[in-house]
């Protein structure tokens, strides 16, 4: 592949004056993307977790197979994914979401054995059946470092999103891939994909802190 | 046989004969090359990431200061999408009038091998035990001994976990150098083939498949060798302590 | 009667898989209604099994348990559970409820409307002694020993007629621990629970146990009687050995004063004459004479400071040591021990009731 030899200046304002909606498209896009991913992937990874707790056997084989999808590359997944599935929506999310998983059943595991025994005894003790104690005790228990999972995989997506820009998709990427590959390159493009996924990182990584905190109003109180 | 069979089968085929075509594996556009190219793009950004993020990253470890930075830097490092870092630096020294094969890709990958190395350099000494280096340094060695026979052996599984992490990410990221030119490793199949739509898709599922099996080997050839690369003692732990440890990132 | 047996364990065995030999083999024990039953041994001799198996924390390898008259596999774990109390060492108290929602777990799994539960919260805040205001804070917030008084006040909330005790003061220290004794004893004679409590401290199960069963490894029972008779008379070595040294004095500590014959002693009214006083002092050829103003205590006075003013001009200096009737007779012994006069003084409310002297203890141990 070879690209254009010419370039165009460093940064052009006028340009994101006038494209604002265009980019606005783009990062809403971005943001369907990595929302469903993420969505998708919690559902999983609850689900998955929630039987590594039940059968500790499985939780081995279940770390295997989601760190070989984490291991592989995205875009080597996209093209092992795309003969059965296209070039599109599925694809990507297939690949987004098995990113999420290693991570986040990892997490939920790990929050969940980290309740402490004794809160968990005195639970059973006063009569909570399973299902009951691991979503009204555990679970709560667990956010803290659930949501710490949360905020890497989310921050991990949106990064990964840019790729499925090779599939036609790609939200802020699409910037980033068409700033390459013009007649003439165009880094205003480049640098806008790049700078809004930053931000867009750092945002949502922000707002998931802040709901984590909201939701565990006990771990903001010191002992007396 | 029914009609998706019949297409499946017709796929398969497909890929067979690409992999066993002329020259496919040693000719100049081949596999072999490719491969070693895929492995020197990522070896060489480690081995410049780790001179540059070890032993800082053990060094302030060492002095106990330096947190705000640690966490900045791999919260930055997550948040870059690597992909934008690759083009970005592309656009750089295309401007600057560099050959786009090489160094584009290697400088974007040395910016993506650092945090991963730094952060776990960094947690590992400093998650060693106060009392372990104040009865070292009670002893009479010196600050840099106690680096030496002290906190990188205790600290060994985590900073060889950063290392891990560090080198399959980077790995896995060399397929994107694939745009910039006609580098990019086992990559260069992938993305040119996605542009040439249907006709190549034998060579892009092709491709897809030599970088996973590449990816995973290396992860494997990595936890093979930590039983080789880590010192008696820290190997006794619990694979769960291990892993724990590791999860700094 | 049967009715008056509030849980009976019929040759109850647990085996755990995978562990060479019984955690308790055959275990027959029965405990009656509104008793207080500590279980008391070493590590390993299936007191803590034991306990469990009641509320089917761990459940019996073979046996039966029954509860109230009706076997406690008959009914579901956790509905057994929610009739029985629950007190843990580690107190576990969940970290991301308030003190108040703790309390009111089990009455919230039983269904209850919430101005039931918040008036037994307040309620049992009360009982337990926790000020109000700690109800809207989180565990972080509280000591270890409130922490462990909310561990009881929740496993009271449901009223249950039984409460289980795993060695719950073991995470306190030990001056707090002291207090959360006296005070979990003096509930549960209020309330008339039925108790079995663990611990492996032999002297906090005779000091709060009606009976007290000593086990042996593998839940072998080796003794199961009342504190003052085990101290007086062990069953075998084991059961010696297991209570320690000093057994006569600890016998003691469980033995009333009121059980003793009280003196009256040196004690003249201050009214008195000082020739009836030197009297008194002769008669008891003692060199201190008690003060007394009607039936109130006022002290004690140096006998050789008597000459021939009148009583009342003397300065009565107070005594060391006073007991009450329902002090034991250990701490008779050490007022004898402590003070000048060698006598323990017995008071109730400022009035005298009589004395004792080391004559008087002494006649008692042998009785």
């Amino acid at each position: 592949m070879t690209l254009a030899q010419q370039t165009m200046p460093l940064f052009d304002w006028s340009w994101v004056g006038r494209n604002l909606d265009t980019i606005w498209d783009r990062t809403i896009e971005h943001l369907r993307l990595t929302g469903f991913a993420l969505v998708v992937g919690l559902g999983l990874s609850i689900a998955l977790a929630a039987l590594a707790l039940r059968r500790p056997r499985t939780y081995e084989p279940i770390t295997a197979a989601t760190g070989i999808m984490y291991t592989i590359p995205s875009l080597a997944v996209f093209a092992l994914v795309r003969p059965w599935f296209g070039i599109g929506f599925v694809t990507a999310e297939i690949a987004l979401v098995s990113y999420t998983l290693l991570i986040l059943i990892r997490n939920i595991v790990a929050g969940i054995n980290g309740v402490p025994p004794g809160v968990r005894e005195a639970a059973l003790g006063m009569g909570y059946r399973d299902g009951e104690r691991l979503r009204r005790i555990e679970f709560p228990l667990a956010l803290p470092v659930i949501v710490a999972g949360l905020r890497i995989a989310t921050v991990t997506v949106i990064g990964l999103v840019t790729v499925t820009s090779l599939l036609g998709l790609g939200g802020l990427g699409f910037f980033i891939l068409d700033g390459i590959r013009r007649s003439v390159i165009f880094p205003t493009g480049i640098i806008v994909g790049v700078v809004l996924s930053v931000a867009l990182a750092a945002i949502l990584d922000l707002v998931l802190l802040a709901v984590g905190r909201i939701l565990t109003p006990w771990t903001r109180r010191d002992a007396v | 046989m029914d009609k998706e069979g019949c297409r499946l089968m017709e796929f398969i085929s497909e890929v067979v004969v690409w992999f066993s075509e002329d020259g496919r594996w040693a000719g100049s556009d081949g596999i072999l090359p490719r491969t070693v190219e895929h492995l020197w793009l990522a070896i060489l950004p480690m081995i410049i990431a780790a001179a540059l993020a070890l032993p800082i990253g053990v060094w302030l470890g060492h002095r106990r200061t330096g947190e705000f930075a640690a966490n900045a830097v791999v919260n930055i490092g997550r948040a870059i999408p690597s992909f934008g870092l690759i083009i970005l630096s592309g656009v750089f020294f295309l401007r600057a009038g560099v050959s786009l094969r090489f160094w584009p890709a290697v400088v974007a990958l040395v910016a993506l091998a650092i945090p991963p190395i730094f952060t776990n350099a960094y947690a590992a000494i400093v998650t060693v035990p106060q009392e372990t280096v104040e009865a070292a340094r009670g002893m009479g060695l010196t600050e840099g001994a106690i680096l030496r026979q002290v906190e990188i052996p205790v600290g060994s599984a985590v900073i060889l976990a950063g290392v891990r992490i560090s080198f399959i990410q980077v790995l896995a990221t060399v397929p994107l150098a694939a745009v910039l030119s006609s580098g990019g490793g086992l990559g260069q199949y992938v993305v040119r083939g996605f542009a040439q739509g249907v006709g190549a898709r034998a060579e892009v599922f092709a491709g897809a498949l030599l970088i996973a099996l590449l990816t995973l080997a290396a992860d494997w050839a990595f936890s093979s060798s930590e039983r080789l690369l880590l010192p008696e003692g820290i190997r006794r732990l619990r694979p769960e302590e291990i892993k724990a440890a590791a999860s700094v990132s | 009667m049967a009715e008056d047996v509030m849980i009976r364990l019929v040759d109850v065995t647990k085996q755990f898989p995978g562990v060479a030999g019984l955690a308790v083999d055959g275990l027959s024990l029965e405990v009656g209604r509104g008793e207080f039953v500590t279980l008391v041994g070493p590590s390993g001799c299936g007191k803590t099994t034991t306990l469990k198996m009641i509320n089917r924390i761990i459940e019996p390898t073979s046996g039966s348990i029954v509860i109230d008259g009706r076997n406690s596999l008959a009914s579901p774990a956790h509905e057994l559970r929610r009739s029985i109390g629950y007190v843990i060492q580690q107190i576990g108290l969940f970290p991301h409820r308030t003190i108040a929602q703790n309390i009111a777990t089990v009455p919230m799994l039983l269904g209850w409307e919430q101005p039931r539960i918040d008036g037994r919260v307040a309620e049992l805040a009360d009982t337990v002694g926790l000020q109000e205001e700690m109800l809207a804070r989180y565990p972080a917030e509280l000591s270890g020993g409130q922490q462990q008084r909310v561990g009881v006040a929740r496993a009271l909330a449901a009223d249950p007629p039984i409460l289980l005790a795993d060695e719950p003061f073991g995470a306190v220290d030990p001056i707090v621990r002291t207090r959360l004794q006296q005070e979990f004893r003096d509930l549960q004679e209020r309330l008339g629970k039925t108790v079995v409590f663990v611990t492996h401290d032999v002297d906090e199960a005779i000091f709060l146990g009606d009976r007290m069963a000593v086990l042996n490894v593998g839940g072998k029972l080796e003794q199961y009687d009342t504190p003052e008779n085990i101290l007086a008379d062990p069953a075998n070595e084991f059961v010696e050995s297991f209570l320690g040294g000093e057994r006569g004095l600890k016998r003691l500590g469980l033995l009333p004063v009121t059980g003793a014959e009280l003196k009256w002693g040196p004690f003249v009214d201050v009214s008195s004459s000082p020739a009836a006083a030197r009297a008194t002092l002769e008669e008891h050829d003692v060199d201190w004479l008690g003060l007394l103003d009607g039936t109130r205590l006022l002290g004690w006075v140096d006998g050789s400071l008597l000459d021939d003013r009148s009583l009342v001009d003397h300065e009565p200096r107070p005594f060391l040591v006073t007991l009450s009737s329902d002090s034991s007779l250990r701490t008779a012994l050490d007022a004898v021990v402590t003070g000048h006069a060698r006598v323990a003084v017995v008071v109730d409310d400022g009035v005298y009731r009589g004395m004792l002297d080391l004559d008087s203890i002494a006649e008692e141990i042998t009785e």
